[in-house]
């Protein structure tokens, strides 16, 4: 079965806040999760490729570039399932 | 290494090194733990010459300026290295910036050729400004093969049969035109020479020495002055081994000192932080007696190290960790911005020499390196070979504006004849950094005169480059600062863009106003964002040509405000 872009968002959240250790109440799509989570750019990389693992896809770090919420993120992701 | 003394450009130089180890690797290239190219000087050379025939082909001549906006990749390498050749003049454009920002500064800098990857080529044609671009020849790598290039040429089959002929340049031509800052204003290009990057040069591999076989692990993107210094050229003329690594990934950067046996390496704060995270998390899980014997190991090394670095001792000392870089790493090179003194000394006390060191763009690459005689954590080293510093009107501590007299600095800034003159001050440049020396020769450095920050990924963001992004913004006036411009610290580090807002009359701060400056701060890359506000009670000072009067506001608020005022965005 697809997954939509809504489940892709809550799986992504999930597993962020699994991967910094904080609440999943904690983090909210749109919000900017640099500022939320207090991490830098090497940070959200390292969870890009636990997301990679997760979803079974490969992104270049560039796509990553500029974003800086969940839902972009997640709309991201979707598009390479 | 080559004898640089004797050559009078780049081109000539990297010529030479080609033909002087034709059976040494020269270049590695890899994409996380896939290895996607690997070159002797030799096989280099035969990749470059049909590229460089049909640059020739296509009418690039001496002195005409080529832009490379590429990530970090072995075609930056191979297009500098056929520019050169040609005698042309390198843009090395920052790939991270915007397609705005890109297409205005190719207009800044008149270049007639442009090499650029695919991803940001695309982004570059839907730009709305994208059809005043007016290069001449685009050249885009790693093409998708049913891509619309909106007419540029794909650089893998821009090739032409023949050899091409050697253009020669004189020590005082342009080799680069850098850009320091500048998108949002005016662009500040710097115009260096081939005597600057051949002094440069001469004087790092004086104290950092390279030889064939030894390996740079490069992550910065080669646009950065540190990367094309000791990523480039440094390697290339010495017969040393660049290996490019396609992601700033911490893990593949972790593999990749293993992998490739890795003997230096340049980093900006922000990934040698990284490094240190994921070092003293190892340590923290370890078993309480084994992480008592590294303690202790440490503390001996530490002592064995105090007057200088001995990392053959280290090896031994503390295998474990140094197995973990490779087990040959010589020397880590950080600069360009603020690194803790404790995450310096941090790696020393493991027998990882982090060279910390100090320069601008205007200057070349470096002004200052740590010689490790003794290291010193708290400065940013001592002159290199060949650099004069002076500080200006020094204080009662002995602090003031370093300036810079050096073969190494910058010609000019291009079409600015005026902010030159402010710049190059009877052949000294003042930097705008404020520092001092010690009593053994070493700079320290204490924040700055300029209103602007640097990021801890070693980037420069000047407020004005940013104040376009809340134009429209419902405020009577706004005007961005650097905290530590607008309240000096005396050192360096805490770094903060904010804006300060001046109301209409009878207008309140209210959460629609909230909202829009968040949306807008967003629409900056994270890098360039403010991090706070303050509303100002009064009308901003301004000039007869209405120009925001920014010193004389910035001189106010830190008179009549505290720092903690900002509240944050």
């Amino acid at each position: 079965m697809m997954t939509t872009e809504e489940q892709t968002l809550n799986e992504i959240l999930t597993l962020a806040a699994q991967h910094f250790k904080v609440s999943r109440d904690k983090l909210r799509p749109d919000e900017d999760f640099f500022k939320t989570l207090n991490i830098d750019s090497l940070q959200a990389l390292d969870l890009l490729t636990r997301l990679e693992n997760h979803f079974h896809v490969e992104m270049p770090d560039y796509e990553l570039q500029g974003v800086t919420d969940f839902r972009t993120l997640a709309s991201r992701i979707q598009a390479r399932l | 290494m080559l004898d640089l003394r004797q050559y009078p450009s780049l081109g000539a130089a990297l010529r030479d090194a080609l033909e002087h180890w034709p059976n040494e690797t020269c270049l590695i290239e890899a994409d996380r733990d896939k290895e996607k190219t690997r070159l002797t000087y030799s096989d280099f050379k035969e990749l470059a010459r049909p590229l460089t025939r049909a640059l020739q082909d296509a009418d690039f001549r001496e002195g005409d300026r080529a832009a490379i906006i590429m990530s970090n990749q072995s075609k930056w390498l191979v297009s500098a290295y056929a520019v050169f050749f040609c005698g042309g003049v390198l843009v090395p454009l920052d790939f991270k910036l915007t397609a705005a920002e890109h297409l205005q500064l190719l207009a800044h800098s008149k270049a007639k050729f442009l090499i650029v990857e695919y991803y940001l080529w695309r982004a570059i044609m839907q730009s709305p400004e994208f059809k005043k671009h007016g290069v001449k020849t685009v050249l885009v790598t790693e093409a998708p093969l049913r891509a619309d290039l909106g007419g540029a040429y794909r650089w893998e089959d821009f090739h032409r049969k023949g050899d091409p002929i050697f253009i020669d340049r004189q020590r005082e031509d342009v080799a680069c035109i850098v850009y320091s800052s500048g998108t949002g204003g005016s662009p500040k290009g710097c115009v260096l020479t081939h005597e600057n990057y051949l002094e440069q040069c001469t004087s790092l591999t004086a104290w950092y020495p390279f030889w064939p076989g030894v390996r740079y692990l490069s992550i910065l993107p080669t646009n950065h002055a540190i990367d094309f210094m000791v990523g480039f050229i440094g390697p290339f003329v010495c017969g040393a081994c660049v290996v490019h690594l396609r992601t700033l990934r911490p893990e593949y950067v972790r593999d990749a000192f293993v992998r490739y046996r890795i003997s230096y390496m340049s980093l900006v704060p922000m990934v040698l932080k990284n490094l240190e995270r994921g070092l003293r998390a190892k340590f923290d899980e370890l078993p309480s007696r084994k992480r008592f014997m590294l303690n202790r190991l440490i503390a001996l090394n530490k002592m064995l190290t105090r007057r200088r670095p001995n990392v053959k001792l280290s090896r031994r000392l503390l295998g474990q960790v140094h197995k973990a870089f490779g087990g040959q790493l010589l020397a880590l090179f950080t600069g360009g911005a603020f690194m803790e003194p404790s995450t310096l000394q941090f790696f020393y006390d493991l027998g990882i020499p982090v060279a910390n060191g100090y320069g601008l763009t205007e200057a070349g690459t470096a002004l200052t390196l740590n010689d490790f005689k003794p290291f010193r954590a708290d400065t940013v080293g001592r002159p290199l070979p060949g650099v004069e510093l002076r500080v200006l009107s020094p204080d009662s501590e002995g602090v003031g504006e370093v300036a810079v007299h050096s073969k190494t600095v910058m010609s000019h800034y291009l079409d600015d004849p005026e902010l030159t003159a402010e710049t190059i001050v009877d052949g000294w440049l003042l930097t705008g950094d404020l520092g001092r020396f010690d009593s053994t020769g070493h700079l320290q450095l204490f924040g700055r005169k300029k209103n602007m920050i640097v990021t801890e990924g070693g980037k420069n963001i000047y407020p004005e480059d940013i104040e376009t992004v809340f134009d429209g913004v419902s405020v009577k006036e706004y005007c961005v600062f650097a905290a530590n411009y607008v309240w000096p610290l005396k050192q360096l580090g805490n770094e903060l863009l904010f804006i300060v807002l001046r109301l209409e009359t009878n207008q309140q701060f209210d959460a629609a106003l909230l909202e829009d400056l968040t949306t807008r701060n967003r629409r900056l890359p994270d890098f360039k964002r403010v991090g706070g506000y303050l509303v100002w009670p009064k009308d901003f000072p301004r000039t007869a040509s209405l120009k925001i009067k920014r010193a004389t506001l910035a001189e106010e608020i830190g008179k009549t405000t505290d720092r903690a005022a900002i509240i944050q965005l």
